[in-house]
């Protein structure tokens, strides 16, 4: 990496694609927890869940550039949908998982209809629009969701049929862990893929995208529905792992959260909200004693910092860092563009 | 009273507030494009001062009216000055993280000072009951509300329609790029107006206290009603936002009278068919 | 095959109007461009040129009449559509994906026009035709050595070549340049027009520019447009005699000549 080379056009994007070692060195990392912390399971298996759900704004938000206030709305579809079978009579988490994720996937491809046409301000509106009449909805038909204090008497089956959910959270953990790796995976995938592309594309010149012939909206509405089946993957590992389910997973405060988490980490890339999630949920797990009013003066502080100081993230700023200690030890000439 | 007219009564002075806590943000989002989530932190904090005054130091209503516009002004121009106005050509999420952070910051501050109940004020004697006019009681508060609210509007038309600073502010909100080339200083009219608009909200938040009550989540339950105003009034309107609030105040209020269960639902339901069927607004021209 | 084609019209407009408010930006526009002819678009500043671009790409609706691609009414059809079928523009002031690097961008116009842009379960990597493809475009356009650079990092001349470059992934039969040059020092304002020039005369081409030196060298034909119509056309022999063009485009001449 010395000089720029001329190389051929491959293996560049190779390079990109390729599973680098920190990676390998992050997922292996997500497994001490079982070693070294566990009478910390039940927590890293929130933290699993809060990470699938910041994966799924990564990829409207941080890659497509689609601002959303009211994410929580496939989030607490899927939590309720998970819920509402078990209530019903039929337990088994994975088919639950499905059934689920299909429900908040039906959702999103009909809201994203919506959500294609418009952008800036908008949207902004639309989306928390959206996220507070779901909210409304659910609180007004409680005979269904059980209003304001929640789906009472559920309960998971044991995983494959003879696994089951233990009180220290080693089956939860796995479980969630599991589904956030599985569901990574698939996203990378995307993210690597034309399509990926298309999407960096829209984020960075959506305007322009017409003009080389892309289907601007047709994108949208795609990548949207992924992100909301994953967003109810996330509720319904919420709701299987806790036995809850209350109109809390529905709101704005929850919408707010996930946006910080990611802001926290890095929009757009991948890793990013990762680490915002664990961060974040770690830190409210220590202060769990402070009430929450003022848990979210110290969430506030924080957001108004990382905008004014660390704009990309966590992530941004190591990139940003060892960027500049590399062009430091290099201490090359800068190229003078022609 | 018949109560299709108590109603329209309630829903009118309802709309008297929500026009006054809004149309600052319509504004001030028309000329910078600045999404600002934490206008109705800016109410609130006018709430607040209000029920110190009163409370605490024994001032009389009307009295504390003025401070709560003159604090709140002042206050926004401080946060213009060290936060906003960096977040300019920001884009919106930035500016939206950055006000969604004042906002939880707000929240906290005055449940921490104030607690998390509702806050009680008493109004003065003369401002209680009810006047019998025509067969039908009318809330004398209310009616001092609605007086005070279009006091307000018609002293704001004319500023913006018939004085020199109108007609700049309209300029800028017309567009930005070429009121810069008049030799328009937009940065100042901005300020200025930005603190005029927070100012306002601040009376509409003292003036909405003894109607909507007074909590630490004010700050997020009425940016709802407010960012719906702006966005079915169209930005930089003023006719606009007051048609919206009192379309808005009405609605709200009929829902709440004949569909309690179903009465929130209403609202979103018509807001967003609103901005799917006109996205500039009532009387927008974008 | 050059000689059918050169008798078949690739794009036309009839009766186009449009209007913002009271200010007409195009009136009654009736334009023919023959298949593999260089056009140039000139007119004074406010002339409606833009404007024109924009109506042929589906960028703006006309209030009324039509757009021919071949034989095909396209009026209806929104942009994408239009750039799928061979009509593909650029834009003035550049319109890029900063944070791509430029075989990406050009890589995803190319992707976009094979339909593969919506596959999201293969990797990049596997569509090497594509991939190569793209390198190609930009090794006709002299940006081979750059193309892992974030766009933003390229040279301004650079990034004006990547406009080409997008527009030519799209395979376009019509091309529309507003302005390649604008921007761009005169000597490497020639160099961009020789690689214009050197296209494949499959490709027809409009471009509006406003240094006569290069409309004169590059375009076999010209359309002088102006407050919204269509004054003239013809070889640039003709429009140079042409004394209503003289009047109304000798002071802005000299204008653009202190550029």
């Amino acid at each position: 990496m010395t000089t720029q080379t001329i190389s051929g056009p491959h293996a560049v994007l190779q390079a990109q694609a390729r599973w680098r070692t920190a990676e390998i060195a992050f997922w292996l990392a997500t497994l001490l927890p079982f070693v070294l912390a566990p009478d910390y399971l039940v927590l890293a298996s929130q933290v699993a869940i809060a990470a699938l759900f910041v994966l799924s704004l990564d990829l409207i938000l941080g890659f497509s550039g689609i601002i959303s206030l009211g994410h929580a709305a496939y989030f607490g579809v899927g939590a309720y949908t998970a819920g509402l079978i078990s209530v019903h009579g039929w337990g088994e988490p994975l088919s639950g998982l499905v059934i689920a994720g299909t429900a908040s996937g039906i959702l999103g491809y009909v809201t994203s209809f919506i959500i294609a046409r418009f952008r800036h301000l908008a949207l902004i509106m639309i989306t928390l629009g959206l996220g507070l009449l779901l909210q409304e909805a659910a609180n007004a038909a409680s005979w269904l969701t059980g209003g304001f204090d929640g789906l009472q008497g559920i309960h998971t089956w044991p995983l494959f049929g003879r696994i089951d959910f233990d009180l220290y959270g080693y089956t939860a953990y796995s479980y969630a862990l599991a589904v956030l790796f599985v569901v990574f995976v698939a996203a990378r995938r995307i993210i690597h893929s034309p399509f990926g592309l298309a999407l960096r594309g829209i984020r960075e010149n959506g305007a322009r995208m017409p003009a080389i012939g892309a289907p601007t909206h047709s994108h949208i509405r795609t990548i949207y529905t992924i992100a909301a089946v994953i967003a109810g993957l996330a509720g319904a590992l919420l709701s299987q792992t806790t036995a809850t389910v209350s109109l809390e997973a529905l709101g704005f405060q929850r919408s707010a959260d996930v946006l910080v988490m990611l802001i926290l980490g890095g929009a757009g890339r991948l890793y990013g909200g990762l680490i915002g999630a664990v961060v974040y949920m770690v830190a409210r797990d220590q202060f769990s004693g402070l009430n929450p009013q003022f848990w979210y003066f110290w969430i506030g502080l924080l957001l108004i910092g990382v905008v004014m100081f660390l704009p990309n993230g966590i992530l941004g700023g190591l990139a940003f860092a060892a960027e500049r200690l590399k062009s430091a030890a290099r201490k090359r000439p800068p190229v003078s563009a022609p | 009273m018949l109560p299709v007219l108590g109603m329209l009564f309630d829903g009118v002075a309802y709309g008297m507030l929500l026009f006054l806590m809004s149309v600052g943000l319509s504004v001030t989002l028309g000329m910078m494009n600045f999404v600002n989530l934490a206008h109705c932190s800016f109410a609130m904090l006018g709430g607040y001062v209000t029920v110190t005054l009163m409370n605490d130091a024994g001032w009389p209503f009307f009295a504390t009216l003025p401070i709560a516009f003159v604090a709140v002004a002042a206050a926004s121009v401080v946060l213009e000055r060290v936060f906003f106005r960096r977040f300019y050509h920001a884009g919106e999420l930035p500016q939206c993280l950055l006000t969604i952070g004042i906002v939880f910051v707000s929240i906290a501050a005055a449940a921490y000072i104030y607690g998390t109940d509702q806050q009680p004020v008493q109004l003065p004697d003369y401002l209680q009951g009810s006047l019998h006019l025509m067969g039908l009681d009318f809330a004398v508060y209310r009616l001092v509300l609605i007086a005070i609210a279009l006091a307000i509007t018609v002293l704001l038309v004319v500023t913006v329609e018939a004085t020199r600073f109108g007609a700049k502010v309209r300029a800028a909100v017309n567009n930005q790029r070429m009121a810069r080339g008049l030799g328009i200083d937009v940065d100042t009219l901005f300020a200025v107006t930005f603190a005029l608009g927070s100012g306002l909200a601040g009376l509409g938040g003292a003036l909405a206290i003894a109607m909507l009550g007074l909590d630490p989540s004010f700050a997020l339950t009425y940016l709802i009603y407010v960012l719906i105003v702006v966005a079915v009034g169209g930005l930089g309107s003023i006719a606009g936002s007051f048609a919206a609030a009192m379309l808005l105040g009405v609605v709200d209020m009929a829902g709440k009278y004949y569909i309690p269960a179903f009465g929130s639902i209403l609202i979103y339901v018509v807001m967003l068919a609103m901005i799917m069927a006109r996205p500039a607004g009532l009387f927008g021209r974008r | 095959m050059s000689a059918t084609a050169a008798r078949m019209t690739a794009l036309s407009t009839r009766g186009v109007n449009k209007r913002f408010g009271s200010l007409v930006v195009a009136a009654d526009v009736e334009i023919d461009l023959p298949a593999g002819v260089r056009y140039a678009l000139i007119g004074p500043n406010g002339a409606g040129k833009t404007t024109l671009i924009n109506l042929m790409t589906g960028m703006l609706r006309p209030d009324a009449g039509h757009i021919l691609l071949g034989d095909d009414d396209i009026t209806a059809l929104p942009p994408q559509a239009r750039v799928r079928r061979g009509l593909v523009r650029t834009y003035q002031i550049n319109s890029l994906f900063p944070y791509l690097s430029a075989l990406e961008s050009v890589t995803l116009a190319v992707c976009e026009r094979r339909g593969v842009a919506r596959t999201w379960w293969r990797p990049l990597t596997a569509y090497r035709d594509e991939v190569d493809e793209a390198y190609g475009i930009l090794g006709t356009l002299n940006l081979a050595a750059v193309c892992h650079r974030p766009t933003r990092e390229l040279a301004y001349g650079q990034q004006r070549l990547l406009e080409i470059a997008l527009a030519l992934a799209a395979r376009p039969k019509v091309l529309l340049l507003d302005e390649p040059a604008a921007g761009v020092p005169r000597d490497e304002s020639n160099d961009l027009f020789a690689a214009i020039a050197g296209l494949s005369r499959d490709i027809t081409v409009l471009f509006i520019e406003h240094d006569m030196e290069l409309v004169f060298r590059f375009a076999s034909r010209v359309i002088v447009m102006v407050g919204g119509g269509v004054l003239t056309e013809g070889t640039p022999a003709e429009i140079a005699a042409d004394e209503r063009v003289r009047a109304v485009y000798l002071g802005e001449r000299q204008r653009v000549g202190a550029r």
